[in-house]
């Protein structure tokens, strides 16, 4: 009997998490296993049909994939550089406008409410309907901003193009940065209202003015709130398929060719899944290594500060 | 870790069903299709109507139609385009697709690759009157050439080239052009004062590839060999996408701006009488909703280099059209055979094409009066005389893809002021080679 009680104290709990359990693996864990299982596969047309049965190719797909000198692996190559400037670009932008439109929003003042709304808009809006509405405002002929930017102010000689060619990467990270900062904006805004108030009034009294408190209390208060922000930010921003999807169709111009995109298009339009499996599999190596790397540099200042 | 997700989504959709289904690895294609629920269909269209719900409203009674002489009900989805291929695909993966379905021609022989269609041998096509009841170019795009066709012909359509009379007599041009240099010299009588000659869809991927495979035709160029090996980079290739990016950058036909068009925007800039010609598939519904009355535009066949449009080397056009195919595992065999000759019969031809603007590619119904007026005229007999179906390969797919962004790269360079020569172009299409080859 007593047995049967101690049984049931230790095995109730994994008894309770046996369904999260099995969801976690049946939703993640299988397909990530059947994911690194079809990098090794040959995945064409002619074989996803069976694709269980379909002829191995060992590291076939890999050897490809990081053979920088052919295209394969060249495209692959300068698409991962375009996506690592472009997500440091978008959290550094992130984070700047959302830690400034956070603490300039802790005063109080009349229309306080109605900025918080306006700045949170972007993130509440459907991506979808937000990015078109970004791509017809980019449309070089019939565009807002070449109306504005040519036509209005006179800023360029001749009508730039925004969806084609180098300045994508520009459309792309403007983009990115206006539906991607109101989150920054949020999370910041949030703890700011955990630092204590009487830490600045001391300050204060203590003499110090607007800048300094910034730096000598916000930005230390902010510290553990930023090293996950920014991981999200990073993490998002390099996945992003969304918008350069809805921006520019199928096929990216070179200079805003993201890693999602490309990966997109070497499993789902070419109908090459095993190499497009291949390069996901590097993709998520990849991350694997630079949060691991980045959890550890951060926890280990946060220890020398403690 | 959402690409992880992306690209995994096939997975989990695979392996669910194979969890579901209570069997191994997608075996059931092997069985072939058996007759096991005779009492309903499940119909994937692909959407050819002005939208989807247009779509449900002309199919719905014939379907009710169909129902009533068979007693078989149709369940239908009205897809469209840009989901349709990733459908199929989710679908030959799961072995949980629809029983009957419509395909791009294009795609024949990439579906075919994949097992996942029933082949239309000769027992089945019997069974819906026959392969001598189809347009032959029609037939030729169901499939790779010595094998039995994946797909039945149901609609088809052909490039003509439409111009604006009004447009036309200001400039003082008396008829339409009949090859390039005069489309060109046209052209630049027209391309002033914000006015130009011809559109283009340059982000578009498929308009592109139609495109260049129907003037590489007039250059001698296929794109593969006989082997189905890629020759994108062969001298005939070359000169054919280079002449159709030169209407932009060297000819200055084509407004810079057209590069970035990829929703059909060439076409409100013609209705709106900002361009003089554009060449495309049946348009005269499109215009029509832009606000043109019939009698303001006009249709030819398109250019070619001699002015008569044929066979070999005065091919003007691609073949373009929609197939009808049943999924190999399907449950209702019978049924679906059944209802694919319902919707290739004479009545069902002449009805739903009339509709929607296509031409019949059931001869018998190429009879009625309304494929006969001035704008179908021009694509039936295109159809007939000179289009050719893009190379019936496994790999089609690609091509559209690798080549198609060639073009639209090219376009960019072009529209950008950057010089397109012999080399850059010939560089472009020898990248897209090489990705075919990964």
């Amino acid at each position: 009997m007593r047995g049967f009680t101690r049984l049931r104290r230790v095995g109730l709990p994994y008894l309770l998490l046996l369904p999260a359990l099995l969801l976690e693996l049946l939703v993640h864990l299988v397909p990530m296993v059947i994911g690194i299982v079809m990098s090794f596969k040959e995945l064409t047309q002619l074989h996803i049909a069976h694709w269980g049965a379909a002829p191995w190719k060992a590291l076939g797909n890999y050897r490809v994939t990081v053979d920088f000198d052919a295209p394969v692996g060249a495209t692959l190559l300068h698409s991962f550089v375009v996506t690592c400037a472009f997500s440091l670009l978008t959290v550094g932008l992130c984070w700047l406008l959302g830690t400034a439109a956070a603490i300039f929003l802790q005063e109080n003042f009349r229309g306080r409410g109605l900025l918080r709304a306006v700045f949170l808009t972007p993130y509440a809006l459907p991506v979808y309907a937000a990015v078109i509405t970004w791509a017809f405002l980019f449309q070089r002929d019939n565009g807002l901003v070449n109306h504005v930017l040519h036509d209005q102010l006179q800023l360029t000689g001749d009508r730039p193009f925004w969806l084609l060619g180098d300045n994508s990467f520009l459309a792309l990270l403007v983009v990115s940065v206006w539906k991607t900062w109101p989150f920054a904006f949020l999370v910041v805004m949030a703890a700011l209202q955990s630092i204590p108030k009487d830490l600045y009034e001391a300050a204060a009294l203590d003499g110090a003015g607007i800048v300094r408190q910034i730096r000598r209390i916000t930005l230390p208060s902010l510290r553990p709130i930023n090293q996950v922000l920014l991981l999200v930010l990073f993490l998002w921003s390099f996945n992003d398929f969304n918008t350069p999807y809805v921006l520019f169709g199928k096929a990216a111009p070179e200079a805003a060719d993201l890693l999602s995109i490309h990966i997109y298009q070497s499993s789902f339009v070419t109908w090459n899944f095993g190499t497009g499996s291949a390069m996901s599999v590097l993709l998520l190596l990849f991350l694997l290594v630079v949060t691991a790397g980045y959890l550890l540099a951060t926890s280990r200042g946060r220890k020398s500060d403690g | 870790m959402r690409i992880l997700r992306a690209a995994t989504v096939t997975a989990t959709v695979t392996a669910l069903a194979v969890v579901a289904a209570g069997c191994g690895g997608g075996t059931s294609f092997d069985d072939g299709g058996s007759d096991d629920s005779p009492g309903t269909l499940t119909y994937w269209a692909s959407n050819q109507g002005p939208n989807v719900e247009a779509d449900k409203k002309i199919l719905g009674p014939e379907l009710r139609k169909f129902e009533r002489q068979t007693g078989i009900k149709v369940k239908l989805e009205v897809i469209p385009w840009p989901e349709l291929l990733n459908r199929i695909l989710a679908a030959t993966t799961s072995g949980q697709g629809p029983d009957v379905l419509n395909i791009g021609n294009t795609w024949s022989a990439s579906l075919q690759a994949t097992g996942a269609l029933l082949p239309w041998d000769r027992k089945n096509l019997d069974a819906i009157g026959g392969r001598d009841r189809f347009l032959a170019p029609a037939l030729e795009a169901t499939g790779a050439a010595g094998k039995d066709p994946a797909a039945v012909p149901l609609y088809s359509l052909a490039y003509a080239l439409y111009y604006n009379k009004r447009m036309f007599q200001e400039a003082g041009i008396s008829k339409p052009p009949a090859t390039w240099d005069e489309l060109v010299a046209d052209g630049k009588r027209i391309s002033k004062d914000g006015k130009w000659g011809l559109g283009a869809e340059g982000g578009q991927l498929t308009n592109n590839i139609h495109q260049a495979f129907a003037l590489g035709k007039q250059h001698g160029a296929d794109f593969f060999d006989r082997t189905g090996k890629p020759t994108f980079t062969s001298d005939g290739a070359v000169a054919a996408v280079k002449q159709y990016i030169d209407f932009m950058a060297k000819d200055k036909i084509i407004a810079p701006g057209n590069a970035e068009y990829g929703q059909n925007q060439s076409l409100r800039d013609f209705a709106t009488g900002r361009t003089a010609m554009v060449l495309w598939q049946a348009a005269a519904t499109t215009f029509a909703a832009d606000g043109m009355k019939p009698g303001d535009w006009g249709v030819a066949p398109v250019p070619v280099p001699s002015g008569t449009p044929g066979t070999g080397r005065q091919i003007n056009s691609m073949l373009a059209g929609i197939n009808i195919a049943v999924f190999k595992n399907t449950r209702n065999l019978q049924g679906a055979r059944k209802f694919v000759k319902f919707m290739t019969s004479d009545t069902e031809q002449r009805l739903l094409n009339k509709t929607y603007g296509s031409i019949p590619p059931v001869k018998a119904a190429q009879q009625d009066p309304a494929f006969n007026r001035k704008d179908t005229r021009v694509l039936r007999e295109t159809l007939i005389r000179s289009a050719a179906p893009l190379p019936q390969i496994a790999e089609e797919s690609q091509f559209e893809t690798s080549v198609g962004t060639a073009v639209k790269d090219l376009f960019a360079d072009a529209a950008a002021g950057h010089p397109v020569t012999t080399a850059s172009v010939k560089a472009r299409l020898a990248k897209a080679q090489q990705q075919m080859a990964q």
